[in-house]
């Protein structure tokens, strides 16, 4: 009694309250976007994805109670095992697992699947965490960072394997954890840089303009600093390099990328060329979304939604419902929504006195700004249409559970943050 | 060196979101483009047709109604995995005739794979029943009903009018824009002219529907849909019975029968053979009839009460004798010698005065009697002269509803031709004709020409002694009313005691000239005519009226190469009237005698007879 007494008192509630919050409304537009007037549904209809949906948020609330209860050590201590477990699982999903919309991601339990891609993303953020908040950890030595990529690197293959793009490219989001905990920011602006000439390159119709400005660049930055041999060696080294990633492009876009993938850039950068093909979804999400003005069309009122004009409307797509139905007042609603949860994450981290609890509170803002990011980003036309829920509001087990165990283990770590201190 | 990285990624934060806030602000409040088309996409809007107004003759006996019927629309994008052979086997038709539509389909201009688009027109009743029920294995096809026109009766076709698909060439022409592809539109008769009373107006509805194109309720809950409204109806003057009756009688012939109501100009029958039966130009089989009609050397789409053009010939003669009367230059006791130097005749007392120049249709007496009308020594120059009183007689002519359309309620009236100086002078040169060069008009031969419905609006007039209405078909508008010219007199100024006179000499020349006509108990006044027709056998004339105190019709009868006036025309006009004022016809023998048909020696008939199928 003494313990829970304390769990209560410790924990942070203004993350709960957000938690309910964000679940709740998931739940509502979860109802609304397949929500059909003709037949006289009710939001707690079993056969409709909202009816699931609360079962999925009713189990979590039991996951929760599970999370608080074992010792906040545990984390800490089996991160490894938990770690390795997953790993595991990812590996017998390619072998036993059963398709589901062209992916094998999941694993049949009973007549239930879980996508143990969805836990890969904890159980990475703990292995890591627990690496970093190894006595003695330094970032700037190779070996250790050679190890982090590793750590990342393994769940993103063996997702891969799956043919579940979409989640593999969460794991790249570690990168931005590992600059918080002490990266050079070097190797983010690097890639940073190739991905702002990759889609430059896509936009700009004459390579040779792109080589006119970075050699111009180039001459610049040259003049501008010290001119010693090794600088100059070192930049003209890193332009012919961008050179040679605007020559790649066209390398990567016919031949790494899979048709679909391709597609997806191409209806990035102009959707109205095949509204009907590649096109479609994001003519269709941007159609939904933009229909509902200012004020929205009002709760269950939305036709484009549930009408099936967007494609995937209760998972990947469902803040088309969002836009649709609240308008511009209940997208700035969520989006405020997310960015105070993300801040109040990092508050959280900032404040663990362990380097492991601390790296762990960063690796959940980390990827709960990914997938926001890149979520509503698609939705709207301003990223590649990549398939990964919207944290709290996509329909599905699988990732409820996986956002939910990342946000308690948190608050968890953080109700004990004074005794991680002891213990170190 | 760790120091300020958090602020970093409070700032990206920050950043994406509010990135998301402006692209989103652009799109749903800036940009209103992605409503509209969230309203194209979603929203379907589905044309109530109206039902066009119904047809009921002049004692309330419906004629024209509408029946359902149902086009086949496909949208082709929605078409997956047909099994032609099994619709093939539904819908029975080959494979050949299938690939054939889905080809015309995609050649049309407004084809387009996501709009329906008319797979099969006009399924009827029974094939629709047919259909419906294994609809849902086809995806992609739906019903669209609406109405076509259906008929209590098979006579009336040329009156009646018909209405098809409007061509290109109209719905080009249509300014108010109130049709679209496909409609229909009145194309002749009662339908073309009160095209704009029957047709009503559409009604839209919108609806709902998903990404499949299936319906998922009302927009708005109906707020902007409207209901169609049905067209006006429309009570025609026609006797339906005695229509059928004189179709009866004229089958197999070619000529026209139209009777009128002389008190107001209402139109009873109006009979132009060889007809058609309108059914056939309803429904799926429209247009192989259609060709069928259109090309049958009989023309029976051609309406020849309105638009065939005859000599009057004899029945001219009460023209003459009412002009002559007025002008002064006859009077009843007038009397000319037969000379049949220049006009040929038939035996009869001679001299006879007026009176016996109408009861025998004395041709050298008309001949006579024009002169006195076209020469009045007006002028020295009898080439001068005789243009003063052509003209002069032309003016009276024209009162008598002759040289122009009368004005009735159907499209096409032709004019028939009254000649006037201005047709001589163009003929001939000015100064360059006189009486001796247009005689044949005194008998209603030469440049004079009239159609069947001015030849009863003749009789009607003589009926009325002197006056007319235009002759109608409408009688009434249900929720309207008829254009107020047809209750407007028309006056011919001319005493109404001549037309008594004249009335007299028509109630006895049938004695003489049409003893076939007589009919027992009922004074009836007529005069027959026999056009000349330099191509064939004469053309029969018969104009009359009855009974001679307050008539309650005029009628006048026009066969086409069947002789005499006296036979073909005068029986069948006789029947007619016996027929609408006793109800029945009790003089067997003369019917048998129209019916069978053979007024000649050698008989000239109709080539084909047209039959629905």
């Amino acid at each position: 009694m003494h313990r829970e007494e304390k769990i209560s008192t410790h924990m942070d509630w203004v993350t709960v309250l957000l938690f309910a919050v964000l679940v709740t409304l998931g739940w509502l537009n979860v109802f609304a976007a397949v929500y059909d007037e003709t037949l006289h549904q009710s939001i707690f209809d079993l056969s409709l994805n909202s009816g699931r949906q609360l079962m999925f948020i009713a189990a979590s609330v039991i996951i929760i109670i599970g999370i608080l209860l074992v010792d906040m050590r545990f984390y800490d201590a089996a991160a490894y095992l938990i770690y390795g477990g997953i790993m595991f699982l990812l590996l017998l999903v390619p072998i036993i697992g059963k398709e589901v919309g062209g992916n094998k991601a999941w694993l049949g339990i009973g007549s239930f699947g879980v996508q143990p891609s969805e836990f890969a993303k904890f159980a990475t953020a703990l292995a890591v965490s627990k690496f970093i908040g190894t006595a003695g950890f330094r970032m700037d030595q190779l070996r250790n960072q050679v190890v982090l990529f590793m750590l990342i690197g393994l769940p993103m293959a063996l997702i891969m394997l799956q043919k579940d793009t979409g989640t593999a490219l969460v794991f790249t989001i570690f990168v931005l954890m590992f600059y918080r905990e002490g990266m050079s920011p070097f190797l983010i602006l690097v890639g940073l840089a190739a991905a702002v000439i990759f889609v430059l390159t896509l936009l700009v119709e004459n390579e040779f303009y792109l080589y006119g400005a970075i050699g111009i660049a180039l001459i610049i930055t040259i003049f501008m600093g010290k001119k010693k041999f090794k600088r100059i060696a070192l930049l003209t080294i890193g332009a012919l390099l961008l050179m040679g990633v605007i020559e790649s492009v066209d390398y990567i876009i016919t031949d790494v990328l899979k048709p679909h993938q391709q597609n997806r850039i191409k209806a990035l950068i102009n959707p109205e060329a095949d509204p009907l093909g590649y096109g479609w979804n994001v003519t269709q999400s941007k159609i939904a979304i933009g229909s509902g003005g200012f004020a929205g069309k009002g709760f269950l009122k939305g036709t484009q939604t549930k009408f099936d004009f967007v494609p995937e409307q209760s998972t990947d797509f469902i803040f088309c419902t969002i836009g649709e139905e609240h308008g511009w007042l209940g997208s700035l609603l969520v989006i405020s929504l997310f960015v105070v949860l993300l801040f109040r994450i990092i508050y959280l981290a900032e404040r663990q006195k362990s380097r492991f609890a601390r790296a762990f509170g960063y690796s959940v803002a980390c990827i709960f700004f990914f997938h926001f990011a890149i979520n509503i980003g698609m939705t709207i036309g301003l990223f590649p249409v990549i398939g990964i829920p919207l944290p709290f509001f996509s329909y599905g087990g699988s990732s409820l559970w996986g956002f939910t165990i990342l946000l308690f283990i948190l608050l968890k770590l953080d109700a004990h943050r004074s005794q991680m201190l002891q213990r170190i | 060196m760790i120091e300020g990285r958090k602020e970093i990624f409070q700032i990206v934060f920050v950043l994406v979101a509010l990135v998301f806030l402006i692209k989103l602000f652009a799109i749903q409040v800036i940009d209103d483009r992605y409503a509209q088309l969230a309203a194209s996409n979603s929203i379907m809007k589905e044309v109530d047709y109206p039902f066009r107004g119904l047809i009921y003759d002049r004692h309330g006996n419906l004629l024209v109604y509408n029946s359902p019927e149902y086009d086949l629309m496909v949208v082709t994008r929605e078409v997956k995995q047909l099994d032609t052979a099994r619709f093939c086997e539904v819908f029975d038709i080959n494979k050949d005739q299938l690939l054939a539509i889905f080809r015309d389909l995609r050649a049309r201009k407004e084809y387009s794979q996501f709009k329906p688009t008319v797979f099969i027109r006009q399924l009827s009743n029974y094939d629709f029943a047919k259909i419906q029920e294994n609809l849902d294995e086809f995806a992609g096809f739906y019903i669209q009903p609406r109405t076509s026109r259906a008929y209590e009766t098979n006579t009336m076709a040329n009156a009646l009018g018909y209405i098809s698909e409007i061509s290109k060439t109209q719905l080009d022409r249509d300014s108010s824009h109130i049709y679209r592809q496909g409609d229909y539109i009145g194309q002749s008769g009662i339908e073309g002219y009160y095209e704009t009373t029957l047709r009503g107006q559409r009604g839209v509805r919108y609806k709902l529907r998903n990404v499949k194109g299936i319906e998922k309720g009302r927009f708005k809950n109906g707020e902007f849909d409207t209901l169609s409204v049905p067209g006006q109806n429309l009570i025609t003057t026609i006797d339906a019975e005695l229509q059928r009756y004189g179709e009866k009688l004229m089958k197999g012939k070619v000529g026209s029968v139209v009777a009128i109501e002389p008190s107001t100009g209402e139109i009873l029958s109006f009979i132009s053979g060889p007809s058609y039966d309108p059914t056939m130009l309803t429904g799926r089989r429209f247009s192989s009839n259609f060709s069928l009609v259109s090309n049958d050397s009989t023309k029976p789409l051609f309406p020849r009460p309105l638009m065939a053009m005859y000599p009057p010939g004899s029945i001219f003669k009460m023209v003459q004798t009412l002009i002559g009367l007025q002008e002064g230059v006859l009077s009843y006791e007038t009397r000319f010698p037969c000379d049949r130097s220049l006009v040929n005749c038939h035996n009869h007392p001679n001299p006879v005065n007026l009176h016996g120049a109408i009861q025998y249709s004395c041709n050298p007496y008309f001949h006579q009697a024009f002169r006195r009308i076209i020469n009045q020594n007006k002028s020295t120059n009898t080439f001068t002269d005789s243009r003063i009183g052509l003209d002069n007689w032309r003016e009276y002519v024209g009162r008598f509803g002759l040289g122009a359309p009368l004005g009735v309620d159907l499209p096409g009236e032709k004019g028939g031709q009254m000649p006037s100086s201005r047709l001589y002078n163009r003929i001939y040169g000015e100064g360059r004709w006189k009486f001796s060069t247009i005689y044949s008009l005194s008998i209603g031969q030469g440049e004079m020409l009239v159609t069947p419905l001015q030849m009863a609006n003749l009789a009607a007039i003589i009926a009325n002694k002197g006056y007319f209405y235009t002759p109608h078909l409408i009688k009434a508008i249900e929720d309207g009313e008829i254009d107020p010219r047809f209750r407007v007199r028309r006056e011919t100024d001319i005493d109404s005691a001549y037309f008594s006179f004249v009335q007299d000499a028509m109630s006895d020349a049938i004695l003489g000239t049409a003893s076939r006509a007589v009919i027992p108990g009922i004074v009836l006044c007529g005069k027959t005519g026999t056009a000349q027709n330099p191509h064939g056998a004469d053309h029969s004339v018969f104009m009359a009226f009855a009974p001679k105190d307050n008539p309650k019709i005029a009628i006048a009868v026009y066969v086409e190469n069947a002789g005499w006036g006296g036979r073909a025309a005068a029986s069948t006009a006789s029947l007619m009237i016996e027929k609408y004022l006793t109800g029945e016809v009790k003089r067997k023998a003369l019917e048998d005698y129209v019916l069978k048909g053979e007024f000649l020696d050698r008989v000239v008939r109709a080539t084909s007879t047209l039959e629905a199928d």
